[in-house]
C-alpha cells in the first residue's frame, strides 16, 4: 500500500467512514462551490470614502507611508519625491503593467529599469490588485506585469493604488481575484502585504527591514 | 527520524531553566505577547465571534478531511504542481532529499517552519551533503547556536542581544572583526546582508504552510520577515512541508482564520506578509519557482481524528497559549525537551511521540485555563492535559512517590469518617505549630515546595468543619 492509500485508510478508519458517502460528498462539494464567507468585521466596510480613509489610517497603523495623487499621470512625481525626501537614489525597477507604462516617467530625472529583479535594485514600483480596508493590506499579484520579486528585494517598495481598487474586506478582494482568474483558479502567488518587513527576533524589539523592504510607500491615485 | 526529545528528563530540564539566570533574564520579554494580543482583541469588536467561527471551520474540515485532502491535491496537480504523502518523519525526509538530489541542489533556504523542525530537516539535509540555511532571523540565529526554537513564533525568545552579537562574529568571520555590533539594527542588518546572498544562491526553498486551501490548491505563509517569501520566488523549486491538519476548505474560511492567528500570535491586526501560493511559474511570469511540490505529513494525526485528543488537530501555531501560561513563563521553551512547548505541545507531544516518553509534559500545568481562555479554536488544553494525566496514570508510568501518594490519599478518601478526623487532627497540629508566623519555611515531605516559598499554615480547622458549622447556624 502507498504511503498515500495508507494516510486516507487511516483518516477514513479514524472518522468512521468509507469517503464515498453521498451526503459528506455532497456537503463539501456546496462548501467549495458556495465558498460562504463568514464573520466580516464592519471596520473595513462603507462607502468608497470611508474605505479609504480606513485604508489610509490602518495602513499607516502598520508603518506604511501613504500619499494621495490626482491621477495616474501624478504617480512619478510623488514617486520622484519620496525617493528624493528619503535620501535614496533616483533608480527605480518596474513590470510590464501597462498602467504603470502609460505614466509620465520621462518627466522626472529618475532612471527607469524593467523586469523582475536580481537583488541588486534599491527601489521598486508596482501597482495594485487591491487594496484592503480591513487592516490597511495591499493586494499583489505575480506575472510579468508587477513581478514578485520587486515586493521583496528592493528596500524601498512604492505601491500605486487606484482609490477605486480599494475593497472592504478580504473577501471582496478573493471575489475580484475570482473575476479576474476564474473560481477556483489563481495567480501563481497573491501577495497581501500589510507595512514593510520587520522582525522582533532580536529581545522582542521591533526593527523594520528584515528581509524584504524597509519602507513601503503607498501612493492612492484617485482617477 | 524525528527531532529527539530531551522530554523523558523534563524535570531535570525545569530545574536547570529555573536555576539558569540568563535565561531567566530574557524570559522576561516572553511577557510582551500578552497585553499585545488583549489590545489586537479589543480593537476588533468581531474577535470572539470570529473565534467561534475559526473552531467550526476547523472542526467542519477535519470530519471531511478525506474528501478536503482529496480536493487540495486535484487542485495542486492541475495548477502544475506535485503533491507527495509521507506517513511519517523518515519518509518525509527522504522525499524532500530525493527532490533536492534530483534537482541537484548544493544549498536549501528554509522560512519558518516547525514541520520541518519535528522532522528534524536541517540535520537530515546536512547528512546528504546539502546545505540548509534557516532564513528566518530568529530560527538563523538558533540554527548557529545549535539549538532548538523555544517558542513557536519567537524561536529565539530565549536568547539575549549579547549572545546573538558573540554568536554573529563566530559565525561571520569574513566581516571586519572590530565592526560595532552593539545595536539590534546593527545585528539585523548584519544578518539581512548574510542571508540575502544565501537567497539568491539557493537551489531549493523549503517553507512550512499555515494553511492549505482545497478549493485552489493554494498554500499560506505568514510572515514578517518575508523570509519565506524569498524562500520561495527566488530557488528554481519551492518545497512546501506541511501537516496533514492544515486543510482549509475555501479562501474564505483562510480569511476567518487569518482574522485570529496573527492578532492571537503578536496582536498584528495582521501579519505583515501573508502569501498564497499555487502552482509552480506560469509561462508568462518572470520570477518565481519552476518547480512546486508540496509533502503532507501525517506523522500520527490520522490516528488522533475521531479520538479524546482530535481537538488538538485544530491548532493554528499561533503560540498565544504558550504566551499566557505560568509554567511556560517560569521555564521556557527548551525545558519541555521536543519541538513544541508549552499548553499546546504538552497535549501534542505525547500524542505525537508517545505517553512514555512526552508523557511528563500535562503534569507542568496548575490547570489556571489561561490557554484555552486564548485560544483562537478555542482547544480544551486543560481538559487533554487531564486526559493525559490519566493515561500516564493508568499505564503506571507516574513516578513511584506519585503514585504512592495517590494511593495513600485514596485510602483515606474512601473512607470519609476516618479521612475528616486525621485532616481535623492535622489541621490543629498545623495551625498551633505555625501559629508564631502563621507560615513555615520548612516542612516534613514538602522540601520541594519550601524551597522556594514559604508554606501557609492552615486555619484552626478543616474546610468540612466550617462548612459544617456555617450550614448549622444557617439553618
Amino acid at each position: 500500500m502507498s504511503a498515500r492509500e495508507a494516510i486516507f485508510a487511516n483518516i477514513r478508519r479514524s472518522l468512521g467512514v468509507t469517503g464515498a458517502e453521498a451526503p459528506r460528498r455532497f456537503e463539501v462539494e456546496t462548501r467549495l462551490a458556495k465558498a460562504p464567507a463568514g464573520v466580516v468585521p464592519l471596520r473595513g466596510q462603507g462607502d468608497v470614502e470611508t474605505r479609504v480613509a480606513t485604508f489610509k489610517a490602518e495602513a499607516e497603523r502598520a508603518q506604511a507611508s501613504v500619499a494621495d495623487v490626482a491621477s495616474l499621470s501624478g504617480v512619478p512625481a510623488e514617486v520622484a519625491r519620496f525617493l528624493r525626501d528619503n535620501n535614496c537614489p533616483a533608480t527605480l525597477r518596474m513590470g510590464s503593467d501597462e498602467r504603470l507604462a502609460a505614466m509620465p516617467w520621462s518627466e522626472t530625472s529618475l532612471e527607469v529599469l524593467c523586469g523582475p529583479s536580481d537583488g541588486h535594485d534599491l527601489n521598486a514600483v508596482s501597482a495594485a490588485f487591491a487594496g484592503i480596508a480591513e487592516t490597511g493590506t495591499l493586494a499583489l499579484v505575480s506575472g510579468a506585469e508587477n513581478p514578485t520579486t520587486l515586493n521583496f528585494l528592493p528596500d524601498n517598495h512604492i505601491v500605486a493604488l487606484r482609490r477605486d481598487d480599494i475593497v472592504a474586506d478580504y473577501e471582496s478582494a478573493f471575489g475580484r481575484l475570482r473575476t479576474a482568474y476564474g473560481k477556483g483558479g489563481a495567480p501563481r502567488t497573491l501577495n497581501l502585504i500589510t507595512g514593510p518587513s520587520r522582525s522582533g527576533d532580536i529581545e522582542q524589539t521591533l526593527l523594520l527591514g528584515a528581509h524584504g523592504p524597509r519602507r513601503l510607500h503607498i501612493i492612492v491615485v484617485a482617477g | 527520524m524525528s527531532a529527539v526529545a530531551t522530554t523523558p528528563r523534563f524535570k531535570d530540564n525545569v530545574h536547570d531553566a529555573l536555576t539558569d539566570a540568563r535565561l531567566q533574564g530574557a524570559l522576561v520579554h516572553a511577557r510582551n505577547f500578552t497585553h499585545r494580543r488583549a489590545d489586537a482583541a479589543d480593537r476588533l469588536p468581531e474577535f470572539e465571534a470570529l473565534r467561534d467561527s475559526a473552531r467550526a471551520i476547523k472542526d467542519h474540515t477535519l470530519a471531511h478531511l478525506d474528501l478536503y485532502l482529496e480536493a487540495y491535491e486535484r487542485k495542486v496537480r492541475e495548477s502544475g504542481g506535485q503533491v507527495h504523502f509521507a506517513q511519517d518523519a523518515d519518509e518525509a525526509l527522504r522525499i524532500i532529499i530525493d527532490l533536492c538530489k534530483s534537482l541537484g541542489a548544493r544549498s536549501v533556504t528554509k522560512g519558518k517552519s516547525m514541520i520541518s523542525e519535528e522532522i528534524g530537516l536541517n540535520e537530515a539535509l546536512e547528512r546528504a551533503g546539502i546545505e540548509a540555511v534557516e532564513t528566518d532571523l530568529g530560527e538563523y540565529i538558533i540554527q548557529l547556536r545549535g539549538e532548538t526554537p523555544s517558542h513557536i513564533i519567537a524561536p529565539a525568545i530565549h536568547v539575549t542581544k549579547q549572545d546573538i552579537e558573540r554568536d554573529f562574529r563566530k559565525a561571520h568571520r569574513e566581516l571586519p572583526p572590530n565592526r560595532d555590533l552593539s545595536q539590534p539594527e546593527q545585528l539585523l542588518g548584519e544578518a539581512r546582508g548574510v542571508l540575502r546572498a544565501k537567497f539568491l544562491a539557493a537551489d531549493v526553498g523549503v517553507t512550512g504552510a499555515n494553511f492549505l486551501v482545497a478549493e485552489t490548491g493554494t498554500s499560506i505563509i505568514v510572515t514578517n520577515q518575508g523570509d519565506g517569501d524569498l524562500t520561495q520566488i527566488l530557488p528554481r523549486a519551492h518545497i512546501v512541508i506541511a501537516s496533514l491538519e492544515k486543510i482549509v476548505p475555501t479562501l474564505e474560511d483562510a480569511a476567518q482564520l487569518l482574522r485570529v492567528l496573527a492578532r492571537s500570535a503578536t496582536g498584528q491586526d495582521a501579519a505583515v506578509y501573508t502569501t498564497f501560493s499555487t502552482g509552480p511559474r506560469r509561462p508568462d511570469d518572470p520570477d518565481g519557482p519552476s518547480d512546486h511540490h508540496v509533502v503532507l505529513l501525517d506523522n500520527g494525526r490520522s490516528s488522533m481524528l475521531g479520538g479524546e485528543f482530535e481537538d488538538m488537530l485544530r491548532c493554528i501555531r499561533c503560540g498565544a497559549c504558550m504566551n499566557h501560561c505560568p509554567v511556560y513563563q517560569a521555564i521556557g521553551g527548551h525545558a519541555y525537551g521536543w519541538v513544541y512547548p508549552g499548553p499546546m505541545g504538552a497535549v501534542l507531544t505525547p500524542s505525537l511521540i508517545g505517553v512514555a516518553e512526552g508523557g511528563q509534559l500535562p503534569n507542568a500545568s496548575t490547570l489556571c485555563g489561561r490557554c484555552e481562555s486564548v485560544c483562537p479554536v478555542r482547544i480544551p488544553l486543560p481538559k487533554m492535559m487531564r486526559h493525559w494525566r490519566e493515561r500516564e496514570f493508568e499505564r503506571r508510568l507516574s513516578p513511584a512517590p506519585l503514585r504512592y501518594g495517590l494511593g495513600f490519599w485514596g485510602f483515606f478518601a474512601k473512607r470519609p469518617t476516618l479521612y475528616r478526623l486525621t485532616t481535623d487532627l492535622a489541621a490543629r497540629a498545623m495551625h498551633l505549630a505555625g501559629r508564631s508566623k502563621g507560615r513555615f519555611s520548612w516542612a516534613p515531605l514538602a522540601g520541594g515546595w519550601t524551597k522556594y516559598r514559604d508554606l501557609a499554615a492552615p486555619e484552626r480547622s478543616t474546610f468540612q468543619s466550617q462548612w459544617r458549622a456555617k450550614s448549622g447556624a444557617v439553618k
